[in-house]
């Protein structure tokens, strides 16, 4: 069970993610994510939103360049060890982890984290197998 | 008054100059057209025939020739001696990709050599200086040219070739080099370097010949003052033999174009037709002595003026102005030809849109190409190290096209702006003429 995560590439100048986040706001988007990778010129904003779809309809209209990407979700309970139980996971399967980043819920003591993997069909049997719960794309919208 | 390499030549009355330009051409139209099938057809297809030229006055009734006519006759199509014959080849970058590649006999490399000796005794040299070639050596003409011409005089010729910065300033201290031969932008970084370790006391330089790319007045004062020497401009191009075609002397007002080996014609770009002297035009070089490669009515595209005014230095040959630009869009980054459409040529194979710009820029007088291209939705992925690869492999091949590094920035789509007609695709901040 992966989620859609949307990659936009972005210049590196003043000024560039707030059109973006504009663009967004107009379309009253509503973002779950995001994680900033950066070269020297340019970047790419990675995305977790309420709507996908609509996100990445909205932003091809404005010109951006992007791609849907396939990651997984996992909830990870807020005590020492989570994150390690995941990675012993994709460790002992030899799945590799490219990127990673968390963000909390709503809800008190909820966190998330984002993987983006190699296999992510694979890691997302894996760990749901181990007892991980992955986040859907339908529940994504309630977090 | 100065000192001369070929006074008798250099110091010829216009009518002796003349008397010379109107038999040599006379016989290089029968050699090329006899030899040379290419520039014979073009000849035959304009109604001219050899005999049709009897002096310099009929010179504008041949056809002009063209970089694309080297193209076309690449590799051997306007070569006008028996391969057995000939030397040398030397080569420069050529559009789309193509070469332009020059052919010597030693008849021609000698006359070459004579060319390059005449800059250096203007500049101040004589058999006892020590002439420091940093000049790239191999295809490039600069550092052949330059190091036959300092043999010519007799000179000891230390032929360093570009870079190893290291290396060049410890043999300019160490053996007492007295000229410098290399690219304006390489000696204000010699320079430089030499300031940051203190070494100017170290120096016995007092000339400089400076050549292949264009340079201000302002970056002359620059190097003058840096180096502690006075610095000349020398002028050539690989399709006429190379640096030496023209070359400056002490009053600084111009370079003197070897006229018993080189006519010159000032043309409008447009119409092709001759201009009067002293308007400025594209320069048109007819080479009369060469045998292996001798290019006639040869569009050289640099935008410049010719004068006859009398020269202090006692010379009496034509005068050209600094070149003040292009009649095309060819730019010299580095003292290297790049094309436009070489660029083009690299973005289009690798599966970029051609929607480009190129950034010329100079910082601490040395030249900077970046090439922007927008981002597209075939070559964007998610993963950084993906994109940092493609960019990487397009680096890579520019340089396998231009010889030179070029940074490749990538944009965001629609940012490269779109004109109506043709695209600016040079942005040149040198602000070189």
């Amino acid at each position: 069970m992966t989620v859609k995560q949307i990659s936009i590439f972005l210049e590196n100048k003043p000024g560039k993610l707030l059109a973006l986040t504009q663009v967004l706001r107009q379309n009253q988007i509503d973002m779950r994510a995001l994680s900033l990778a950066e070269a020297e010129d340019f970047g790419i904003a990675r995305l977790i939103v309420d709507d996908s779809y609509k996100t990445a309809c909205v932003l091809r209209e404005a010109g951006y360049i992007l791609s849907i990407t396939p990651v997984l979700a996992a909830a990870i309970p807020d005590q020492a060890g989570s994150l390690c139980a995941i990675l012993e996971q994709l460790e002992a399967h030899s799945v590799n982890l490219e990127y990673t980043y968390a963000f909390t819920g709503r809800q008190a003591n909820s966190a998330y984290i984002i993987l983006r993997v190699d296999q992510p069909e694979k890691a997302a049997e894996i760990l749901a197998a181990a007892g991980i719960h992955l986040v859907s794309q339908s529940e994504l919208c309630d977090l | 008054m100065g000192n001369y390499f070929q006074p008798e030549i250099e110091r010829a009355s216009r009518d002796q100059i003349r008397a010379w330009q109107d038999e040599r051409l006379v016989k290089q139209v029968r050699h090329v057209y006899q030899n040379v099938p290419y520039y014979r057809n073009l000849m035959d297809k304009k109604g001219v025939a050899p005999e049709d030229i009897r002096s310099v006055d009929d010179l504008h009734k041949l056809p002009f020739l063209t970089k694309d006519d080297l193209r076309e006759a690449y590799p051997y199509g306007l070569l006008a001696v028996p391969r057995s014959q000939v030397v040398r080849i030397q080569s420069t970058s050529g559009t789309t990709g193509r070469r332009v590649v020059a052919f010597y006999t030693q008849h021609d490399i000698d006359l070459w050599d004579e060319c390059c000796a005449r800059a250096i005794v203007a500049a101040g040299g004589t058999s006892d200086d020590v002439v420091q070639v940093s000049y790239g050596y191999g295809l490039f003409t600069g550092g052949a040219g330059l190091n036959g011409g300092s043999h010519k005089l007799g000179a000891m010729t230390l032929p360093m070739s570009s870079g190893n910065t290291e290396r060049q300033i410890q043999f300019m201290c160490d053996l007492g080099a007295t000229i410098l031969c290399c690219t304006p932008s390489y000696a204000a970084y010699l320079g430089e370097s030499i300031r940051e370790r203190g070494l100017q006391d170290q120096l016995q330089l007092k000339a400089g010949i400076f050549g292949a790319e264009a340079w201000s007045e302002e970056m002359r004062r620059d190097i003058e003052d840096t180096l502690g020497i006075k610095a000349y401009d020398i002028y050539g191009l690989t399709e006429i033999s190379g640096p030496g075609v023209a070359f400056e002397c002490e009053a600084q007002t111009g370079m003197h174009i070897n006229e018993d080996h080189f006519i010159a014609e000032i043309i409008d770009p447009n119409t092709g037709e001759v201009l009067p002297e002293g308007e400025k035009g594209e320069l048109v070089f007819t080479c009369i002595t060469k045998e292996a490669f001798p290019l006639l009515r040869y569009r050289t595209r640099d935008i410049c003026v010719l004068s006859r005014e009398e020269c202090p230095c006692g010379r009496t040959h034509v005068k050209m102005s600094k070149p003040m630009g292009r009649s095309d869009d060819m730019l010299i980054v580095k003292g290297v030809n790049v094309f436009p459409s070489q660029i083009e040529t690299v973005l289009l194979n690798k599966g970029y849109p051609a929607n480009y710009q190129i950034l010329v820029s100079r910082e601490n007088n040395s030249d900077k190409l970046e090439v922007q291209v927008e981002m597209t939705p075939e070559m964007f992925s998610d993963a950084l190290s993906e994109i940092s690869r493609r960019e990487k492999e397009l680096v890579e091949a520019l340089k396998a096209m231009l010889g030179i590094y070029a940074i490749v920035k990538l944009v965001a789509p629609k940012t490269i702006a779109r004109s109506e007609g043709k695209a600016v695709r040079i942005i040149d901040n040198r602000k070189l003429y």
